[in-house]
């Protein structure tokens, strides 16, 4: 591998990334996923990095799963994002930063499709009036959360309690990167890096001392992929998409996966216990899985922020090993204590993955 | 005194029409920026469909050609026309009154670079057809393995791709990729070789010979499906995904070495030339002749033509029959 031809790469793939006074479109199904991610993404960059973050509770979902689930047609996906540009205007921002990556998709669809066909962007500005009479301006700027978190990685650096070094070792934690097809792969300049080698993921987990791992099916799906999952007759190729990535992640022994979609962490994770329990397989050390995070935890780690404050207890691999190779202090008797202290009750524990 | 024609490229064809001009009496004035002579083909070992060395034809056209003025690391500062023909200044300061200029300024090589998914410059033993050929010249390469078992070409990269804004085909891809491979099979007799293409265009004498040739004596696999993707596994090996249309089925093959057939593309310094000379570009990029049928070495411009892949993607037969045509051509005009 020539790390430099990365980097000439990279360097055709830079975006300019506004300091501050963003609008926060979250993300559907992320809250109930990851559901501290969102909450630490706002509690970074508006507490830690101090920066003008709007969080409006009005807006609503982008209309991506219906969208490309085929349910809803192209011209009610527009309306209802041309809605959420209307409350980011009303709102007095400009600057509009996604937390999923279906909706930085969808959000970037819809300019290049109205700036190709402007009486499409005429059309939908009628619907969302006779709708509900709003009016918008098309964002100056559309940057996916993750992009932020990455144009701040060194600051976060900086402010770090930890870094990714395996403090038995001294070696830097080998991660693998899962980057969300539709953050680049639809428009390759729209992403840090480009389509082929996004740098998004791999630029934190390097700022902040892990070591990024390139293997043969890291472009592959995550096996979510709408038309997979959903169609439930289809999800055995959803589970045998992720199947095919942990075959080719193997051989590389990964310490953990960053992800920044909301789909990718949660079938990464997930399908590591139903591949288990079908096929007595697993891929981390010792019998564990690999974690997943998202890049909003990976962050929250480094900086020091309990892992169950983070909402690590609602994976299905269990973080241990990665804390206790970082050095993390955490309580395992409160793994499973909520906000107010409460036991929110213990899942039941897989046949073969060892999750305690 | 011999008139003078100035020829704009020292390659085979800027070549070729000097020997020609001289023989007919002129004075051809070559310019080439580049320190030697023989632009792409010079760096090419063999030629199909003869395997005839390179190093023969190119000894031969500078041979043929020592009576010519010849400048190269020598590029065009500007061009004015005048009331009867074309006063050019030179980057080295000599200044040139001639009543016919001959553009034979050739081809860029596709870069393979915006190729991303292929990963030349990124994974270690992807290379190009031009690397290929510097190699089989004795230039080291360590990315080619000294025993692969399993060596792949990639046909049409950067050319026939409306992705890359290449829409032409380069025509001599296809069998420059056929000649490879019978060229690699002989240096590594145990490798399995696969050509991956979306649709063969052997159009020239002895071409479909060679292919067949290629199948049934070298036992090279030829799979019609493009590439979609390389990566490079943990050992080294470049695990490469295609589709093999024929056979209806995803495809992924572990190659030791992978070869990218990179096309023939417009040069960048084409549109700087057509405004220098008042002469327009292509849609493709390639300077326009006059029509693609009849006059393909004339342009719109009196006492400017051309020779070669300047117009379009050209075979080295091509750009030799052109060069000879244009020389007679100027010779016809020169004569009026």
């Amino acid at each position: 591998m020539i790390h430099q031809g990365k980097k000439v790469i990279w360097s055709d793939y830079q975006k300019e990334i506004p300091d501050d006074h963003w609008f926060y479109a979250r993300s559907c199904i992320r809250q109930n996923f990851f559901p501290a991610s969102e909450k630490y993404f706002l509690k970074i960059t508006k507490e830690l990095l101090g920066k003008a973050i709007c969080d409006n509770e009005h807006h609503t979902t982008c209309g991506g799963i219906a969208y490309h689930s085929d349910t809803i047609p192209q011209e009610t996906a527009m309306t209802i994002i041309a809605r959420q540009f209307a409350i980011m205007t009303e709102a007095g921002y400009e600057n509009l930063v996604v937390s999923c990556i279906t909706s930085f998709g969808n959000y970037n669809e819809t300019i290049e499709t109205w700036r190709e066909f402007p009486e499409l962007e005429a059309k939908i500005r009628e619907n969302l009036w006779k709708a509900c009479r709003r009016e918008f301006k098309i964002p100056k700027y559309v940057a996916h959360a993750s992009d932020l978190i990455y144009r701040f990685r060194n600051e976060i650096a900086e402010k770090a309690r930890y870094n990714l070094i395996d403090r038995h070792t001294g070696q830097p934690l080998k991660i693998v990167e899962h980057i969300g097809c539709h953050y680049s792969k639809m428009f390759p300049h729209k992403g840090f890096g480009g389509a082929e080698y996004p740098c998004v993921l791999s630029g934190m987990v390097e700022s902040w001392g892990g070591q990024i791992i390139d293997y043969p099916e890291r472009r592959h799906c995550c096996g979510y992929g709408f038309r997979q999952y959903h169609v439930k007759a289809n999800r055995g190729y959803s589970l045998s998409n992720t199947y095919k990535k942990f075959e080719s992640m193997e051989p590389y022994h990964p310490d953990a996966i960053i992800t920044n979609c909301p789909g990718c962490p949660y079938f990464l994770d997930r399908w590591q216990y139903v591949i288990s329990e079908q096929t007595g397989k697993t891929y981390g050390q010792n019998g564990y899985g690999i974690p997943v995070l998202t890049y909003e935890e990976l962050a929250g780690l480094v900086l020091g922020y309990d892992p169950w404050d983070l909402g690590l207890q609602i994976h299905q691999v269990a973080v241990e090993p990665l804390l206790d190779k970082i050095g993390i202090e955490y309580d395992p008797e409160a793994k499973y204590l909520g906000v107010n202290k409460e036991d929110i009750l213990r899942p039941e524990l897989p046949t073969n993955l060892k999750c305690h | 005194m011999k008139e003078n024609v100035v020829i704009i490229g020292g390659g085979v064809a800027g070549l070729e029409a000097a020997r020609q001009l001289l023989s007919l009496g002129y004075m051809p004035i070559v310019v080439e920026r580049k320190k030697s002579l023989g632009g792409h083909v010079a760096q090419w070992n063999r030629l199909f469909p003869d395997m005839t060395p390179t190093k023969d034809l190119m000894e031969r056209l500078i041979a043929d050609t020592a009576q010519a003025n010849i400048f190269t690391e020598t590029g065009i500062r500007f061009i004015n026309r005048l009331k009867d023909g074309y006063n050019v200044m030179l980057t080295n300061g000599v200044n040139i009154y001639s009543k016919a200029v001959l553009i034979a300024t050739g081809f860029g090589l596709f870069d393979a670079r915006k190729k991303e998914e292929y990963g030349y410059g990124v994974y270690d033993h992807v290379i190009t057809n031009a690397d290929l050929e510097q190699w089989f010249n004795g230039k080291e390469d360590n990315r080619i393995p000294e025993s692969p078992q399993s060596i792949g070409f990639v046909h049409c990269v950067g050319s026939r791709d409306v992705k890359s804004c290449n829409s032409q085909c380069s025509k001599v891809c296809c069998m420059t990729a056929v000649k490879q491979a019978i060229e690699l099979k002989e240096k590594f007799p145990q490798a399995e070789i696969y050509c991956f293409y979306m649709d063969l265009r052997l159009f020239g004498k002895k071409y479909e010979d060679f292919y067949i040739s290629a199948q049934k004596d070298y036992g090279i696999h030829f799979i019609r499906g493009r590439v979609s993707e390389v990566s490079e596994r943990l050992e080294g090996r470049l695990q490469v995904k295609s589709e093999d249309t024929l056979s209806g089925k995803p495809l992924k093959v572990g190659i030791d070495l992978l070869v990218l057939m990179s096309g023939m593309v417009a040069r960048d310094e084409n549109s700087e030339i057509a405004s220098m000379l008042r002469i327009q570009t292509d849609s493709d990029g390639f300077l326009k002749s006059r029509d693609n049928i009849y006059s393909i070495i004339e342009s719109e411009r009196p006492g400017i033509f051309f020779a070669g892949a300047c117009t379009g993607t050209k075979t080295v037969p091509e750009t030799v029959a052109e060069a000879r045509a244009a020389a007679l051509e100027i010779h016809n005009y020169l004569s009026r």
